[in-house]
């Protein structure tokens, strides 16, 4: 049994259909990312499976519970974290956490979860004095508090700078480790290619595509590489046997399959001139090329 | 899984009363404006009491002021500043729920509201402050009044926005500080006291006048309008009140 199922999921506010028959598993010790643009239906859909709200239409489950009418006994093994806010401001995360811990059978030590999150340096200031990733951090802390089996997270990484965004990524690889189900959401695509196992990309309330990032994005008939602006790039279409265009100024694309050879002709021929490459991008599109692909507009991906 | 609960109720509670008592703008509220009240208006003839003692008058009033300052204006602004910051919408989805979270803010109010007794009748005391009359009937007026004001407050916590729920119940406060008998004995209020009588801060200064002074009738009145307040504000609450 999945730890998530989501069966033509509708939830209506209103006149609008915010979610349109969404249907999609977690299993246990799965990392899933919801990735749409802003007001695609990702937390709607995540609120529904917490409890929050109940669906218009169709079947969630979470560990084999329905959310609304079983919530009482659902809460004690999943773990929230809000899009916003969810902590007390006026508390330190020390004091949070403690807190949040009191509520729990058998919770995670504090301590350590600070440690975890690299919160411990500022386990003493109230929340409102954190920087926009610390709260993020302590907010994803309270919800691993209570050791659950499955986690939501809505936009776990957004307002989070790299380093940040790393220890999360850490945190979310050793849920996955301890069989946690953990669905998250992001309007970042690099982010879900990142931490997901598998990406169910939402839009307009509807899913247009779930499958694992690898296989999102297709392979491509090109390279794309970047080097100094104007190169010769008839010369070096002769060398290769194919077009190439500049895009760009420094910007290129060679139009054939990335080959071994080719590649290795493509480098050749820069050294030779004694160009430098600025990078080289080989024989894949973007998860955002596949998501411009498989919507088929630019909602602010 | 019992044990745990309790235990939850009870870490709730405690860190509810510590997040009252650390915080100046909630102390000033809570302990700082009936303290200075008492002490004023006790000891500097600003009211005409007539011929009871200043203090005999004036301990019932902040005792009443103390009240209406911890379970609606304490308890209503930081339970709209909660809801605005989601807490307690995320706290939902915790085992403590949102029945311990309610069961916790109310023992948090009665845990203030004694040692707000403790410190305006110990200082009140020190004055010269004697009370004779039932204290069992004050007690429980002033259990009756916490349940209407906790009403209000939570009344306005669950449905305005914090902002507002701030400037509302702290315009309150003044008015039921002006007007409700608590500052000035109502009979000096003229035209104003048949409709002072109807408000619930009235109905318990009403209460807590006779059964804390110079003894006297406890006014049947008062129970009555403090009761149907008791009734009226906390089922208007439950049925209006939004987590997020």
């Amino acid at each position: 049994m999945p730890a998530i199922e989501v069966e033509g999921l509708q939830v209506r506010y209103g006149a609008t259909l915010a979610v349109d028959g969404v249907s999609f598993s977690v299993g246990s010790g799965e990392v899933v990312a919801l990735l749409g643009p802003n007001g695609a239906g990702k937390t709607s859909t995540v609120e529904t499976l917490e409890g929050y709200r109940r669906p218009s239409a169709g079947r969630v489950r979470v560990l084999g519970l329905d959310p609304v009418a079983d919530r009482r006994s659902l809460v004690a093994r999943i773990g929230v974290m809000l899009q916003e806010g969810g902590s007390y401001p006026v508390l330190s995360p020390e004091r949070s956490l403690r807190l949040f811990a009191s509520y729990y059978d058998a919770p995670r030590d504090p301590e350590e979860l600070l440690e975890l999150t690299g919160l411990t340096a500022v386990a003493r200031r109230p929340a409102r004095r954190l920087s926009g990733g610390e709260r993020q951090r302590l907010s994803l802390a309270l919800a691993l508090v209570g050791r659950p089996r499955v986690a939501f997270l809505d936009e776990p990484t957004a307002g989070v700078d790299p380093a940040g965004r790393l220890v999360v990524r850490e945190i979310i690889g050793s849920l996955r480790a301890e069989g946690v189900a953990v669905l998250l959401t992001t309007h970042e695509l690099a982010e879900a290619e990142r931490l997901a196992d598998r990406v169910v990309i939402v839009d307009r309330g509807r899913v247009v595509a779930a499958a694992r990032p690898a296989e999102l994005v297709r392979t491509g008939e090109e390279i794309r590489f970047g080097a100094p602006a104007r190169i010769d790039v008839a010369e070096l279409g002769r060398a290769l046997g194919t077009t190439v265009s500049e895009l760009s100024p420094g910007e290129y694309r060679v139009a054939a399959a990335a080959t071994p050879a080719r590649v290795a002709a493509l480098t050749a021929w820069l050294a030779e001139h004694d160009l430098p490459l600025a990078d080289l991008r080989a024989g894949r599109q973007t998860l955002e090329d596949a998501f411009l692909r498989l919507t088929g507009h630019e909602g602010s991906p | 899984m019992t044990a745990p609960r309790s235990r939850a109720l009870y870490a709730q509670a405690v860190e509810e009363v510590r997040m009252t008592l650390e915080h100046g703008e909630r102390l000033l509220v809570t302990f700082v404006i009936p303290l200075a009240g008492l002490l004023l208006f006790s000891e500097v003839p600003i009211v005409s009491t007539g011929s009871q003692p200043r203090v005999q008058f004036f301990a019932p009033s902040v005792l009443a002021l103390a009240v209406v300052s911890t379970a609606m204006v304490n308890l209503g602004i930081s339970t709209g500043f909660e809801r605005g910051w989601g807490v307690l919408k995320r706290l939902g989805a915790t085992p403590l729920g949102p029945v311990r979270l309610l069961l916790a803010k109310i023992l948090a109010v009665l845990a203030v509201e004694v040692l707000q007794a403790a410190v305006l009748g110990g200082v009140a005391a020190g004055l010269g402050w004697r009370p004779h009359g039932p204290v069992g009937e004050a007690v429980g007026a002033a259990a009756l009044g916490t349940v209407a004001f906790a009403g209000i407050g939570f009344l306005l916590a669950g449905t305005l926005r914090a902002e507002a729920t701030l400037a509302v119940t702290n315009t309150l406060y003044v008015v039921f500080l002006g007007i409700s008998g608590i500052m000035f004995p109502l009979g000096q209020l003229r035209g104003f006291a048949p409709v002072a009588r109807l408000l619930p801060a009235a109905a318990l200064a009403d209460l807590l006048h006779p059964a804390l002074d110079a003894g006297g009738r406890v006014p049947v009145e008062g129970w009555v309008v403090l009761a149907i307040w008791a009734l009226v504000a906390p089922s208007v609450a439950a049925a209006t009140f939004r987590f997020d």
